[in-house]
């Protein structure tokens, strides 16, 4: 008789349900195979992490491709031609708006995923919104930045610097700029086909990704502007 | 048990509808635990940022130290977000996202490290020029 013909006791349904991943913390959490992490010999792993996987490894690349626009940056930074430096376009009031308000949004859009995790449409709704709200008002900070910037003449063709210091912030600006409309569309997708599979996928895939570009911008008000402040 | 009749299903532990599931299937999780990691993630992180702010302000640290403080102050405050927000675990269903970080993370340290590598190399070994020769690199205004 093979040790999985055993009837499962009480103890190992109670286990299982409070901590479906094993993630070991508990004393009496076992060494037993836990279903749907593809490994051992439990089979496949969920859709759930091979989506969420998947869009792990395009995340990364896509931060690989921050990294080359930080490296570029950080080259460039001492390229100012004569031109305005770093220490004199940087205002710290404004940045520091537009990084408490990206804090929030990503704030926001965990607890959203926290109301899909409940299935509360009205919640989840609720949250992405004010998630798209705040993420509209991080670009519009942003697009005044550049604006007010432009008006004195500090465009990105005066200097080797300011080529990329556009390019990295404005590389970030407009990728929440796009997860804004990707947020947009889910929320019609929530409110129209409601909590299905791949809705809840997707929902997954668009919390990285927001949570992603937020470790990005922790980049940014870091290496371009708190330096800049520094001088 | 021959190889040909090994039921996967049967050492998850058949607990009901929750472990008995087709490939595509998983286990509903409860709200409780993002709303607490969000709320951790948001507190850490608010202190994190406030700390780097202060720093990059202040006269009470030694001016050359503020740059390494700030870096390291950004560092902790991504790895907050991966765990709090991204849900970065040691658990089994997280291990493959891990490896492939790591590998990301190896890239990005090459890359700009590398880069400011070769570049300063590369400056140090250019010819010098006076002020004639760098105004006439000047863009033409």
């Amino acid at each position: 008789m093979s040790e999985s013909d055993l009837p499962i006791s009480r103890e190992t349904i109670r286990r299982v349900r409070e901590d479906p991943h094993n993630l070991g913390h508990r004393p009496e959490g076992g060494e037993a195979p836990v279903a749907g992490t593809g490994h051992g010999t439990t089979g496949p792993a969920h859709k759930r992490i091979i989506v969420g996987y998947g869009f792990w490894l395009f995340l990364l690349s896509d931060i690989v491709m921050f990294s080359c626009f930080f490296a570029a940056f950080a080259v460039q930074r001492g390229a100012t031609a004569g031109g305005p430096n770093i220490t004199q376009i940087v205002e710290a009031p404004r940045v520091a708006m537009e990084t408490g308000v990206l804090l929030l949004s990503s704030y926001t859009c965990g607890l959203s995923f926290a109301a899909t995790n409940a299935r509360n449409k009205l919640w989840t709704q609720i949250f992405l919104l004010a998630t798209g709200l705040l993420g509209l008002a991080f670009v519009g900070m942003e697009l005044q930045e550049f604006i007010s910037l432009a008006q004195r003449g500090i465009t990105p063709q005066r200097s080797g610097f300011l080529t990329a210091f556009y390019g990295l912030v404005g590389l970030h600006g407009l990728h929440v700029t796009v997860a804004g409309l990707w947020l947009l569309t889910m929320m019609a997708q929530v409110q129209v086909k409601g909590f299905r599979k791949e809705i809840v996928h997707r929902l997954i895939c668009f919390n990285l990704f927001w949570h992603a570009l937020d470790i990005v911008w922790v980049g940014v008000f870091t290496i371009v502007y708190l330096m800049g402040i520094h001088g | 048990m021959s190889d040909l009749d090994f039921d996967p299903h049967q050492y998850s532990g058949t607990a009901g509808d929750r472990e008995d599931h087709a490939p595509g299937d998983e286990p509903e999780e409860s709200a409780g635990h993002w709303i607490s990691n969000s709320n951790l993630g948001l507190g850490f992180s608010v202190l994190l940022t406030a700390a780097a702010f202060w720093a990059a302000g202040t006269h009470l640290i030694w001016g050359p130290a503020v740059p390494v403080a700030l870096i390291v102050l950004a560092i902790a405050q991504m790895g907050v977000h991966l765990v709090f927000f991204l849900h970065v675990t040691t658990g089994p269903d997280n291990t493959n996202n891990v490896l492939a970080l790591a590998f990301g993370i190896l890239v990005v340290f090459l890359i700009v490290a590398g880069s400011l590598w070769i570049m300063s190399n590369l400056q140090h070994n250019m010819m010098p020029m006076d002020a004639n020769q760098m105004n006439q690199m000047q863009p033409q205004m």
